[in-house]
């Protein structure tokens, strides 16, 4: 079931699409939004509301890197592991992170404070290596910056 | 040096408002051209400027706008900007998306009237959230001084503008698979013919344009087509926005006239290598483009001096490989990319990408074998040019091939001592 506050979101994102299913995408965002993950529920209900199968919403939802089908921890780390963050040495930054908090890519911590994922190039490229977590993003890591970054997410 | 499209960014301060953006000579060129000029007069222009796509391709921008039908009143018609920046090593739309959104959004406003569109997007890579707040505030602000919306300037002209965020995949780069994104399908590439400019986004004709370069539009209907070629004293007019990631001392961007070498780039520029390391090798123009060497270090970074030596200009954002970084584990790390970016549409990217990716890592690893090299050969032919669905496994391939060619030794000696000379 779909909220109401969800409904009256993805029916504003309908509205400036000829074709219901052209909102797929804002859709699935929304959802996401409020619940921090897509479940088979919400693909269902999702699917339904924009007229399309839930199979057909499915192959949207797994191919873009931010949607996700499986529950995440309150912060999601994204780690940029592509090429001037690989000469600038994200891996230590990686090993720094598995050593704070034993987890590795695609896992979440147990108390669910913490996902950490991989991500492709996050454009700060001067600045590398770099992370995001939810909505700020790290510039010039090092190790010893990272303790300190962590502290902020409770 | 004139630097039109950066000479009023400055990080210091705060982004350009609609204010200071008009303060500063803003939304003129929209005036000029709605007011004084027919659409087919700014296509015009735009070609004899010279000025190419700036995204990667290199195509001549007004060519590809003099696709479009027109005497088509009434239909309506898509302008895009692409702001998915999402190429590795690639972070120059960036800075002007953040630092002056306004000139954007006149760029694409122009752009639209040349070609007569009615609705328009700027599709917006999930992680710059500064720029999405910033493009969003600025097209309200656009909105309400009357250059958006209904019969804009009183010139009958109408133009809506959205803002559409991703939700993360490279694919989205490809004009045909962002046209599918926007129509909230899978990403995956599109045949052509028909090309976007005849049936594109809802099968409507549509534009998608760079971000740089549409940020030029407004300088060149200002100053005209002669003064955009001056700016360049080389073969390709204009300026272009040069970048430079990797162990430098001065990692950033810089606006250049086109053409500016790699060694001015990387010496003048960047401040040269960082102490204790020295430069083997150069990505030109993001991670799908050849490697330069020493050798070609006096290389113009314009379209034709760059192809003649192999590479490609690419997004003009450099990518500095050093002698304490292992070649091998640097192109892994690019095939990684690739093989996890491919959409999965045609089979020798699907396939021929995580093999490579697995033959990069077991050479890395220590357990290559000799005839791996040849493997990798044969993949860098079967996944070229002509061979897949659109441009990212040929892309994936120019800096294996160029990689083979120029650090054959480093391969061999992975192979040989079975380990990575540099763990």
């Amino acid at each position: 079931m779909l909220s109401t506050d969800e409904i009256r979101r993805i029916d504003h994102e309908i509205a400036l699409v000829p074709v219901r299913k052209a909102a797929s995408i804002e859709a699935l965002k929304i959802v996401q939004h409020h619940r921090g993950w897509i479940s088979d529920e919400s693909l269902q209900a999702i699917a339904a509301h924009l007229g399309m199968s839930a199979e057909e919403l499915d192959s949207v939802a797994t191919f873009y890197n931010l949607i996700f089908r499986k529950p995440v921890g309150r912060n999601i780390i994204l780690l940029c592991d592509s090429i001037s963050c690989y000469v600038m040495g994200y891996e230590q930054i990686y090993t720094h992170l598995q050593a704070l908090l034993h987890i590795k890519f695609g896992e979440t911590t147990p108390d669910d404070r913490f996902t950490l994922l991989p991500n492709p190039c996050l454009g700060s490229c001067d600045h590398a290596p770099v992370l995001m977590i939810n909505q700020d993003t790290y510039r010039d890591l090092t190790t010893e910056k990272l303790q300190e970054i962590l502290k902020e997410y409770k | 040096m004139e630097r039109p499209l950066t000479q009023h960014i400055n990080f210091n301060r705060s982004s350009l408002n609609l204010k200071d953006y008009q303060s500063v000579g803003g939304y003129q060129a929209v005036e000029k051209a709605l007011t004084s000029m027919a659409p087919g007069d700014i296509t015009k222009m735009v070609i004899e400027a010279d000025l190419k796509g700036r995204g990667g391709a290199g195509f001549s921008t007004g060519t590809k706008w003099s696709f479009v039908p027109m005497n088509t009143l009434g239909q309506t018609k898509y302008l895009i900007a692409n702001a998915d920046e999402m190429e590795p090593g690639t972070f120059k739309d960036r800075m002007l998306l953040e630092g002056n959104p306004h000139q954007l959004i006149e760029g694409m406003i122009v752009a639209a009237y040349a070609i007569q569109a009615n609705i328009s997007y700027v599709f917006l890579r999930w992680a710059y959230k500064k720029a999405a707040w910033l493009i969003k505030h600025a097209i309200e602000e656009a909105y309400t001084a009357g250059y958006l919306g209904k019969n804009i300037l009183g010139s009958g002209f109408n133009l809506e503008m959205h803002l559409h965020t991703g939700i993360g995949r490279y694919m989205c780069g490809e004009e045909t698979a962002l046209l599918n994104a926007l129509e909230g399908k899978r990403a995956t590439p599109r045949t052509k013919p028909p090309f976007p400019q005849v049936s594109g986004l809802f099968g409507k004709p549509t534009i998608v344009n760079n971000v740089e370069t549409l940020c030029n539009i407004p300088h060149i209907v200002n100053h005209g087509a002669d003064w955009f070629k001056d700016l360049s004293p080389g073969s390709d007019a204009g300026t272009k926005i040069y970048g430079i990631s990797g162990r430098v001392n001065k990692p950033g961007l810089w606006e250049l006239p086109m053409g500016t070498t790699v060694r001015e780039l990387l010496e003048t520029h960047a401040g040269g290598m960082k102490k204790g390391v020295s430069f083997r090798a150069v990505l030109p123009g993001g991670a799908s483009t050849d490697f330069l060497v020493e050798e070609h270090l006096d290389v113009k970074m314009d379209y034709k001096s760059i192809a003649a030596a192999g590479s490609r200009l690419g997004t003009g954002t450099m990518i500095v490989l050093d002698d304490q970084t292992c070649p091998v584990g640097f192109i892994h790390n690019l095939e990684h990319f690739f093989a996890q970016e491919s959409c999965g549409w045609c089979t020798p990217c699907r396939e021929g990408l995580p093999w490579t990716e697995k033959i990069l890592l077991s050479i890395e690893n220590g357990t290559g074998r000799p005839e791996d090299l040849e493997l990798l050969e044969m993949h860098t032919k079967h996944l070229g040019p002509g061979n897949t669905f659109c441009a990212l496994a040929p892309g994936a391939m120019e800096p294996l091939q160029s990689g083979l060619k120029y650090f054959r030794a480093d391969f061999e000696k992975h192979i040989k001592e079975k380990k990575c000379p540099w763990r």
